[in-house]
């Protein structure tokens, strides 16, 4: 585990990346609804989609300059079943961590506080079955 | 459409912002993620602290846009969502928390770690971008009630 330095510090920056988003144009920080949208060529109102992307990118640098391994668990498949059912999930439950978990609590939304206590709670039970039950 | 540089460069630094949280809290790291979600291992409440902290700090600015009715630009905005709670959006969550668990990455993670040239994660994006677009196509054809995914 990070820090707890590193662990709020981290937490304030995304409140601060969420809360600048809101306040100038009044929309989400949820990187699956940016994603699913930008796929259909919905860029948003004044592209504001596109610029975000690129800033939520840029701190790739970083860590391809640490290029600290790592490690998944499991191989490609593993990855491939995983990433198909975080794309399909998030887009009919309409957001992810970021979208329901942060933005929508922090909007006091029923809807995503109860997305986020099921994906969490699906997410805690999956990981049970794959490290302890196999 | 219209441009506003403001617009586009407080969407940047907007972005810049949230994924630089994402790295400096470690959440890149899906051994972080998995840790706190191994709630029968070694728990690590990690994830926890900087969800906790992200909401209460972006909490005061939801509930002045929500008041306002507007972003601070005034250009109008409805943040009062409150459509209930479907099945789209129950089935959608526990899906993806399947895929979550099963490697401990979701999407803004996944993104920054296949940009930063991991292969494994550009694999998952793949996938992830090939599942976004199925759920949206069945999505289109078959009856499936669901709320606006543009704005959970």
């Amino acid at each position: 585990m990070a820090a707890i330095a590193n662990l709020v510090a981290g937490g304030a920056l995304i409140g601060s990346g969420a809360a600048l988003l809101v306040l100038s144009s009044g929309r989400i920080a949820g990187v699956s609804g940016v994603v699913g949208n930008l796929l259909e060529g919905d860029v948003g109102p004044q592209c504001w989609r596109i610029p975000f992307l690129v800033g939520l990118l840029i701190p790739a640098i970083y860590l391809a300059a640490l290029a600290a391994p790592v490690t998944h668990a499991g191989g490609v498949w593993w990855l491939a079943a995983a990433g198909l059912l975080v794309g399909f999930g998030t887009r009919l439950g309409s957001g992810c961590t970021s979208g329901h978990g942060v933005c929508g609590i922090a909007n006091f939304s029923r809807r995503s506080l109860v997305a986020t206590l099921v994906f969490m709670t699906v997410a805690m039970l999956t990981v049970f079955v794959v490290r302890h039950l196999s | 459409m219209t441009f506003s540089p403001r617009v586009l460069t407080n969407a940047l630094l907007a972005g810049l912002l949230f994924g630089s949280g994402l790295v400096v809290s470690g959440m890149t790291d899906p051994q972080n993620v998995l840790a706190f979600l191994d709630v029968a291992g070694d728990w690590q409440p990690g994830l926890a602290i900087v969800m906790g902290t992200a909401i209460a700090v972006a909490a005061p600015a939801f509930a002045i846009v929500r008041r306002r009715g507007a972003a601070l630009n005034d250009a109008p905005v409805t943040l009062a969502n409150r459509a209930p709670v479907d099945r789209a959006l129950l089935a959608g969550a526990a899906i993806f928390g399947i895929g979550w668990g099963m490697v401990g990455i979701c999407p803004g993670p996944g993104l920054i770690l296949a940009a930063s040239g991991n292969a494994g994660a550009m694999v998952f994006v793949g996938a992830l971008i090939a599942g976004s677009a199925l759920a949206a196509f069945l999505q289109q054809r078959l009856p499936i009630t669901t709320g606006d995914y543009k704005s959970p």
